[in-house]
């Protein structure tokens, strides 16, 4: 099994896929409601002015959640895919994990 | 089970066009309610079909079927007990995986559901191909491609669902089982026949779909169940809290987790086998949206653009709604001189003219602002700007206890000046976190909202002329300010607790479509008009009754009568007054005549020739006069030069005012003064306002004029005489020593005692207040001019006014909604007594700070 990070410490730009769901009750349900479930594989597309919320790509629509959410959400095979895109920044070059 | 009844229901995600489909289905034939004992909004319609009218509901959008906000509890509750004869359900086509959650959830009821397949087009764009036929044939569901946006594929989908329920009229609901894994299936195989033992909800639900339920802890079906039958709630909750705990010792998981697993693993399965391919390369997909988001949410660009968006938003609803909000004024006007003019002098006179139409027409005339700001927030709202808004504010909301949401209920009371409390702490049902929805529900009646707006916009356009667009804009950001600060305050002692899940939608930017943004911002017009047409006119009746009862004392009324009895005979002596009432007379004669008699050229030149006479009177050639130099005046070009002389002297006089006149540099003012005066007389337009002046010092020296003038003094005083001594004059007047500091006199408190009722009706209240009794309609001055001429009104006093009626308590519909939302009257009360509490404070602050400036 790969090693996990929380998705709070993706950058802008990269890759993954969700490994657990770490969060019951109603966080747990809400996080789930809106499709994030293991197996489904995310982008990190941008974070607000101040960092803080993240916005993510996934199945084709757009999320945001919190940071401190995100770290309910493990994920695996980090990547600094550059297919994607609108990414201008060069900080996607960055090792993950930071 | 019960069986279906005859209506459609329209369910779906936010965002998937729901709401515009079903906009497109019923047109203006739809009504949005509430449903009953909760806030959600219920909206119902009718759509023609092949000739046949069909009943809508349109659900609200939710992405599940859980009891997690009241959206869901609706929909559920509507699907189970309401028994639509089928579901139309509106899916995203090109999010498909995710939408079909809720497909499958409203299966596990046993639903019957048509899918319309919605932004088909977009999906399209996107590079998405759906096999709509392997799907039909996979989920055994009927599928239609959609484009709500235009109309596409619409008709054939709800031809569909009318046809599927025709099909399933007489057969029971079949709900989907699917499996949830090992673990979970044998627990619900144990659970369900309890269930169905006990007739746990099973009238309504599927036995197995309750007991699901237990084992995803659904906290409104564990409170039927255990009101119901307590001995199976107990038996249930045990065996779903034993599969807890065997999931959380083997797999470190829940079962709720495990459900939605399987459902979305159902859902992916289903369309790996071959229902969706992706035609182009995945990095197009909502390419453009990100792009705009590039700019839009940018770390700089973005909260710039918001405030500059927000300010703009602002300036185009006064610049644009001050037409229709004159021409509403004007009507008005007229219909209270038509009143006026058609009946009896007495008090169904005054109830009409000064308690109805001013009443109402003061509240109405604000309605075109109120359609021009609902109309562009539902622009930004259609659009998908809302949420970023949401998005790059929620750092900064949940520093104030609230969530990035907050910023709707905000805007809506009047974020952006010009909004309601009342849609804006029902905004709040979208919140989900019952402490954010608190604070935010008890702080966005601090907003600016479109009521309070004609108090400021009058006290701001007497007293800061030159710098109103700043000080309106100043008076939004104070509402900010307190309603910020206060929901700091509640969320540390309160209202104390942790933050809940922000986890939201971005939906991509979309051109919102005309109907959906009309029929929005009809909805909220009219919720407004309702009010003002219901409430604001029983209370507008009631404070003119406060006003108006009781009368003065006889004796009191006489002297009046008396001083004035006089100065109207001697009034009527007068030639001018004489000539005036002949031609009066003579007119009236010439219309009696019929147009051919030979009398009536003879009538007309008797006419003609008194006209004359009249004309030739001292009074009519200085006014005359008068008019002429006024239009010559304004004929002349634009003097920059007389314009600054004139700013020049206005600076002066008001340093002189300033310094006193015992001053020595008062005395070189003053001379000053003088010479700027004299200079200004010699420039042309000057010059023909030096002659206006003493034209009209001519014309004020008649007699008639004077005479007048004593009897329009003597009913002032007779009309403020009567509303000291009526039920709303002894208020204000026993409230006066409580006010005082923040310098209101008795006329200001009434009018906001009234406004605890309705703000709309503070400026009404103080329009009657200083013209109840007056006699001459039309020569009536504009409340702007009567504030202005009265010189206990300083700046101090309008600055402490405009804060106390941003801050002070909610209005009654306000707190009304309020005991509704939260549910309890203690935050009712709590809102109406720590407002004004608040709001005296700061009033007197500002007052007593002023004053000493």
């Amino acid at each position: 099994m790969d090693t996990t990070v929380s998705l709070r410490s993706l950058q802008k730009g990269q890759h993954a896929t969700i490994a657990a769901i770490t969060a019951d009750g109603e966080m747990g349900r809400r996080i789930r409601d809106m499709g994030l479930v293991p197996g489904v594989e995310l982008q990190v597309i941008g974070r607000a002015p101040l960092e803080d919320p993240v916005a993510l790509r996934l199945m084709g629509f757009t999320l945001t959640l919190r940071n401190n959410e995100a770290d309910y959400v493990a994920v695996r095979d980090v990547k600094n895919t550059s297919a994607a895109t609108e990414d201008k920044k060069p900080q996607a070059s960055k090792p993950a994990g930071q | 089970m019960t069986a279906a009844n005859n209506f459609i229901a329209i369910a779906g995600n936010p965002n998937s066009g729901k709401t515009t489909a079903f906009n497109w289905y019923t047109g203006a034939r739809q009504h949005v309610g509430n449903y009953p004992g909760i806030t959600v909004e219920k909206k119902e319609g009718t759509a023609l079909i092949d000739g046949k009218s069909v009943s809508l509901v349109d659900l609200p959008g939710t992405y599940s079927l859980t009891a997690y906000s009241l959206e869901e509890v609706v929909a559920r509750r509507v699907l189970a007990e309401d028994r639509p004869g089928a579901v139309l359900n509106v899916i995203n086509a090109g999010v498909l995986e995710r939408n079909l959650y809720l497909t499958v959830q409203m299966l596990e009821m046993g639903a019957p559901v048509v899918l319309a397949l919605n932004m088909m087009d977009e999906a399209r764009a996107q590079g998405i191909s759906i096999d709509v036929n392997r799907l039909e044939a996979l989920t055994g569901l009927k599928a239609v491609p959609t484009v709500a946006r235009n109309g596409e594929g619409l008709k054939e989908a709800l031809a569909a669902t009318v046809a599927l329920a025709e099909k399933r009229r007489r057969t029971e609901w079949m709900p989907l089982e699917i499996s949830y894994g090992p673990d979970i299936d044998e627990a619900l195989s144990r659970m369900a026949p309890l269930v169905a033992q006990a007739g746990l909800l099973t009238n309504k639900y599927p036995a197995r779909w309750v007991a699901l339920k237990y084992l995803e802890h659904d906290e409104e079906v564990l409170e039927r169940g255990r009101m119901i039958s307590p001995e199976t709630h107990d038996k249930l909750t045990a065996a779903a809290s034993q599969v807890a705990d065997h999931l959380k010792s083997t797999l470190n998981t829940y079962p709720e987790a495990v459900i939605a697993d399987y459902r979305y693993g159902y859902i992916a399965s289903m369309l790996r086998q071959g229902v969706l391919s992706e035609t182009d390369n995945i990095k197009d997909r909502i390419a453009y949206s990100d792009k705009v988001d590039q700019v839009l949410t940018n770390r700089f660009l973005g909260p710039l653009i918001l405030m500059g968006l927000l300010y703009g938003m602002y300036y185009v609803t006064f610049e644009l709604g001050a037409y229709p909000s004159d021409w509403m004024a004007a009507g008005f006007e007229w219909l209270h001189g038509l009143a006026a003019a058609h009946l009896e002098d007495g008090m169904l006179k005054s109830l009409i003219t000064s308690g109805i139409i001013d009443g109402v027409g003061g509240v109405l005339g604000f309605v075109p602002l109120i359609m021009i700001m609902f109309l562009l927030i539902a622009i930004l709202e259609d659009s998908g700007y809302m949420a970023r808004v949401a998005y790059m504010m929620d750092r900064v909301f949940r520093f104030f206890g609230l969530h990035g949401a907050s910023i709707m209920p905000f805007i809506v009371s009047g974020g952006i000046a010009g909004g309601c409390a009342v849609p804006g702490v029902m905004a709040t049902r979208t919140l989900r976190s019952p402490r954010e929805r608190l604070a935010t529900m008890l702080t966005a009646p601090f907003m600016a909202c479109g009521a309070k707006l004609p108090v400021f916009l009058l006290f701001v356009g007497v007293f800061f002329e030159k710098h109103q667009a700043l000080v309106m804009f100043l008076i939004t950001m104070a509402g900010w300010a307190a309603a910020l600060l206060v929901s700091r305050l509640l969320r540390s002692t309160v209202i104390r607790g942790e933050a809940t899940p922000f986890v939201m939608e971005l939906p991509p930017y979309r051109l919102p479509t005309l109907a959906g943004v009309l029929i929005h911002t009809w909805e909220r017009a009219w919720q407004y008009i309702k009010k003002a047409g219901t409430i604001i006119l029983a209370i507008s009746i009631l404070i003119w009754a406060g006003m108006s009862f009781p009368a003065l004392p006889e004796e009191a009324a006489k002297v009046f009568t008396d001083k004035k009895a006089p100065l109207e005979e001697k009034l009527a002596e007068l030639p001018s007054k004489q000539l005036e009432e002949s031609v009066a007379a003579l007119e009236k004669e010439l219309a009696d005549q019929d147009k051919n008699s030979p009398t009536a050229k003879e009538t007309r030149e008797k006419l003609d020739k008194a006209k004359e006479e009249l004309e030739a009177m001292p009074v009519s050639k200085l006014q005359a006069e008068v008019d002429d130099l006024k239009e010559q005046l304004e004929k002349l070009p634009k003097d920059p030069a007389a314009d600054s002389l004139r700013e020049q002297i206005a600076k002066h006089t008001a340093a002189l005012e300033r310094l006193g006149e015992h001053d020595a540099g008062a005395r070189t003012l003053k001379a000053k003064l003088e010479g700027l005066n004299a200079e200004l007389e010699k420039t042309p337009s000057g010059a023909i306002e030096a002659q206006m002046a003493q034209k009209q010092e001519e014309l004020d020296a008649l007699p008639e004029k004077q005479i007048e003038a004593e009897i329009a003094a003597i009913d002032n005083e007779e009309s403020s005489e009567t509303l000291r001594n009526s039920y709303a004059g002894r208020i204000g007047i026993a409230l006066e020593p409580v006010t005082a500091p923040a310098g209101f006199d008795w006329r200001t408190n009434i009018a906001l005692v009234a406004g605890i009722a309705a703000k709309e009706v503070v400026v009404a209240t103080l329009g009657t207040a200083y013209s109840l009794g007056e006699i001459d309609e039309d020569n009536e001055s504009s409340l702007a001019d009567r504030i202005r001429a009265d010189n206990q009104w300083t700046s101090a006093n309008a600055i402490a006014l405009l804060l106390f009626t941003l801050l002070y308590s909610p209005c009654f519909v306000t707190l009304a909604v309020i005991r509704q939302e939260s549910g309890e009257w203690k935050w009712m009360f709590f809102s109406l007594f720590f407002n004004l509490g608040l709001a005296y404070a700061v009033a007197v602050a500002a007052n007593q700070i002023v004053l000493k400036m």
